[in-house]
């Protein structure tokens, strides 16, 4: 019941969404409380990267515990955008077949982008 | 659009401009440019990962006065949108909804926001 935001009393009287609309809410929020966690992260390893070369930035994401911490920033990051840009889309995107159409490229792009950089962190990591 | 035969709600444009509708459609419109934010994100761990030439011309679109502006307008995004993400959690728990309350935690959130951005970057730049 918690994993989903919707209670049985409202399953039992059929109200409330009747598709994913509960989960879609519900991993947003969950994605938006990781982010909190790491883009703080984030901004202080970015200030103290400021100006970094190659050597030095490699070396960082080399590091384990960061190269952990950009895995799980990325994952947190892209899952949240994907749903707020979809929602976006079902907004401002009229027509069933273009907006179908959209939500199938918005999820080609943002897996792509996602192996790209967890592909790339990897790299980085296994090479230092 | 097909034709609708009853009562329709005024239009946005109808209604007078407040706080609170403004920085409500600013959540989107950051959330937004945040998305398209994670592809120079992308393009950073990218090029990280292929050597010093791609990282070098990562390092060259960024190091000068408009790639700094636009890191600015980012990070001036990114904090927005985590403050303003965090009033809209307390929301969901059902603090702050009322009037007043939704008008003053909207300047605390504008406040963060503008005031952590110069903080952040009065720190890049002195050091």
């Amino acid at each position: 019941m918690i994993a989903t935001g919707r209670s049985d009393i409202s399953r039992i009287k059929a109200r409330g969404s009747a598709k994913s609309g509960a989960e879609h809410w519900w991993r947003q929020r969950v994605t938006a409380i990781a982010n909190l966690l790491l883009v703080i992260w984030f901004l202080v390893s970015a200030v103290s990267l400021s100006g970094a070369g190659y050597e030095e930035a490699r070396a960082w994401l080399g590091g384990q515990f960061n190269a952990t911490m950009m895995v799980l920033l990325v994952i947190s990051l892209f899952w949240h955008a994907r749903l707020g840009v979809q929602v976006v889309l079902e907004d401002y995107v009229h027509g069933r077949g273009l907006r179908l159409a959209a939500q199938i490229g918005l999820d080609f792009l943002t897996i792509a982008l996602v192996v790209s950089c967890l592909l790339a962190i990897l790299e980085v990591s296994l090479g230092s | 659009m097909p034709e609708v035969d009853r009562p329709l709600s005024p239009h946005l444009q109808i209604y007078r401009w407040h706080l609170t509708m403004a920085l409500s459609i600013l959540h989107r419109a950051t959330g937004l440019a945040l998305a398209a934010g994670l592809l120079l994100l992308t393009w950073w761990l990218t090029a990280l990962a292929r050597g010093p030439e791609a990282f070098a011309t990562v390092r060259a679109a960024i190091d000068n006065p408009l790639g700094g502006l636009v890191l600015f307008g980012f990070t001036l995004a990114l904090l927005y949108h985590l403050a303003n993400g965090v009033r809209h959690l307390l929301w969901d728990l059902g603090y702050g909804l009322g009037k007043e309350e939704a008008f003053r935690s909207g300047l605390v959130v504008l406040g963060f926001a503008g005031l952590g951005t110069l903080l952040l970057w009065l720190v890049i730049l002195a050091f």
